[in-house]
């Protein structure tokens, strides 16, 4: 274990891992408590394209990503405000239509490469120390914008008709977030991939919302769930060499399900 | 110029007109009780009211201003039944304060006055008990006075409720409209309801709507006896107006 601990990209993959805890815990508390995840599954998958046509023109994939994933929020945010009956369809053209983009553009790159492989399914053991600084910006971000506006969000997200009723503007707060969503999933791609990333957004914050009443320990919990679930996963997924990321989300899957039987068994007590 | 001028409006979500030219002057101070069938449109004209819809002809104007600018001197109180979002992680405190919100500017958090009022009206709808309960875990009454204190906390110059008594026990509904009264001495009141008998011993005039909108002051009704008022209802509804 301490011989593990030494090694430089166990190191970086645990420091991506509590990165990736801070930005899903938070963000994922806001995708659990609007209900969501198709939004942000969409969103996620997207980001594929931006990375494929990033590739194909020769620029940073990750950089690619965050664009990508700013305009897939505006705009699907954009659709789920304006055409509410179409919303699923919309969004699932969004999501198959973003990665076969992304597939075309990677597959005409000359040298067409393994990456495609590490942003599907994610590698965190290949976590780089720059990729670290933006993981960090990309919370600091995330962490500034949810302190200032929290009470915003909160009603937005709690009662919308009174938010608008008390003159805030519902619409940019919605978009707003569906752009920190966007700016999380780029965040945990690294950790999990993009096909994964719905699982470890919404997983940690729903086991967290079976055991609080605010959405400020709504959080902080979930941010400890993520942080338990991503860790925990790199370490069992490290001696018998199984994929970090599908590890990672089978432990969210299970830890989920163990955290409802918890709550119901803490009812059961509290009714005897 | 009443506090609250509706003048010659027409609405249809779709085709059916839901509402047809109609007329109500509100003024400051009044307590006015909405009545009607359901689907007679009581719902839609308050949404009307607040501005969440726009008239197809005709136009609302609040304190003499349109709605937009108005809006922060109304207080609205959901009907509760359609407020579905009792599972949100939140605490009866933490959602009554949200009506302080928009009132200072947005970076600027609670100020010690907005914690003394959101305070204070929690004492005056006798929630302050449970002021740290999740309201998922609420009875229904104890999520009407909730509903209640947050639009109080905006303290508004209008207030409007939508059915605040449905599905709440009758002793309920008598502290919820004594409550109301009394701060009836401080701002206008609307109220929808559907019990016509019981609010006319609270309210000034009935508006009575079913498509059309026609008002009665309770003096007119006020000496006859609740049977005759539900029988004088009934006749309102069945009647063209």
């Amino acid at each position: 274990m301490t011989e593990f601990l030494t090694y430089n990209f166990i190191q970086y993959a645990l420091i991506a891992c509590i990165m990736a805890s801070i930005g899903c815990g938070i963000m994922g508390t806001y995708v659990v408590v609007r209900r969501i995840g198709f939004l942000a599954g969409g969103i996620a998958h997207s980001v594929l394209a931006g990375m494929g046509i990033s590739y194909y023109l020769g620029g940073a994939p990750l950089s690619g990503a965050i664009i990508a994933a700013l305009v897939a929020s505006i705009l699907i945010g954009w659709i789920s405000l304006k055409w509410k009956q179409n919303e699923d369809i919309l969004i699932a053209m969004f999501w198959s239509v973003g990665m076969a983009l992304g597939i075309i553009f990677i597959s005409r790159t000359p040298g067409y490469n393994v990456d495609l492989m590490s942003y599907l399914f994610g590698n965190i053991l290949l976590v780089s120390g720059q990729d670290l600084m933006l993981m960090l910006l990309l919370d600091i971000i995330l962490f500034v914008l949810v302190s200032v506006l929290y009470r915003q969000f909160l009603v937005a997200s709690f009662d919308e008709e009174f938010a608008r009723l008390r003159g805030i503007n519902v619409e940019f707060y919605y978009i707003l977030l569906l752009c920190m969503v966007a700016l999380t999933v780029v965040l945990l791609i690294q950790v999990v991939g993009l096909i994964l990333v719905l699982a470890l957004l919404i997983l940690p914050a729903a086991s967290a919302s079976q055991f609080v009443s605010s959405i400020r320990h709504m959080m902080t919990l979930a941010v400890i769930f993520s942080l338990i679930i991503t860790v925990s996963g790199l370490i069992i997924s490290y001696e018998p060499d199984l994929p970090s990321g599908a590890t990672i989300i089978i432990i969210a899957g299970v830890f989920y399900l163990l955290s409802i039987a918890v709550k119901n068994t803490i009812k059961k007590a509290a009714e005897r | 110029m009443g506090i609250i001028e509706v003048k010659n409006v027409n609405f249809a979500y779709v085709r059916e007109p839901v509402l047809e030219n109609i007329n109500l002057s509100v003024s400051a101070g009044e307590f006015l009780g909405i009545i009607g069938p359901n689907a007679g449109g009581k719902s839609t004209l308050i949404k009307l009211i607040l501005g969440l819809l726009k008239p197809d002809t005709g136009s609302v104007s609040i304190m003499g201003m349109p709605i937009t600018a108005a809006r922060k001197h109304i207080g609205y109180v959901p009907q509760y039944p359609t407020f579905s979002r009792r599972d949100f992680p939140i605490n009866v405190r933490d959602a009554v304060i949200l009506g302080r919100l928009g009132l200072a500017p947005w970076y600027k958090p609670f100020s010690v006055r907005d914690q003394a009022v959101c305070q204070q009206v929690m004492q005056a709808v006798e929630i302050e008990d449970i002021a740290m309960r999740p309201l998922g875990t609420l009875s229904g009454g104890q999520l009407q006075r909730v509903l209640i204190a947050r639009a109080l906390t905006t303290q508004p110059e209008i207030l409007i409720l939508d059915e605040p008594t449905a599905n709440i026990d009758v002793r309920v509904e008598e502290d919820i409209f004594g409550l109301l009264k009394q701060y009836n001495e401080q701002m206008t009141i609307l109220v929808i309801s559907h019990d016509v008998g019981f609010i006319s011993s609270y309210v000034d005039r009935v508006a009575c709507l079913n498509r059309t909108l026609v008002c009665h002051n309770t003096e007119e009704i006020s000496g006859k006896t609740i049977e005759e008022l539900y029988g004088v209802d009934v006749r309102m509804i069945d009647h063209a107006h």
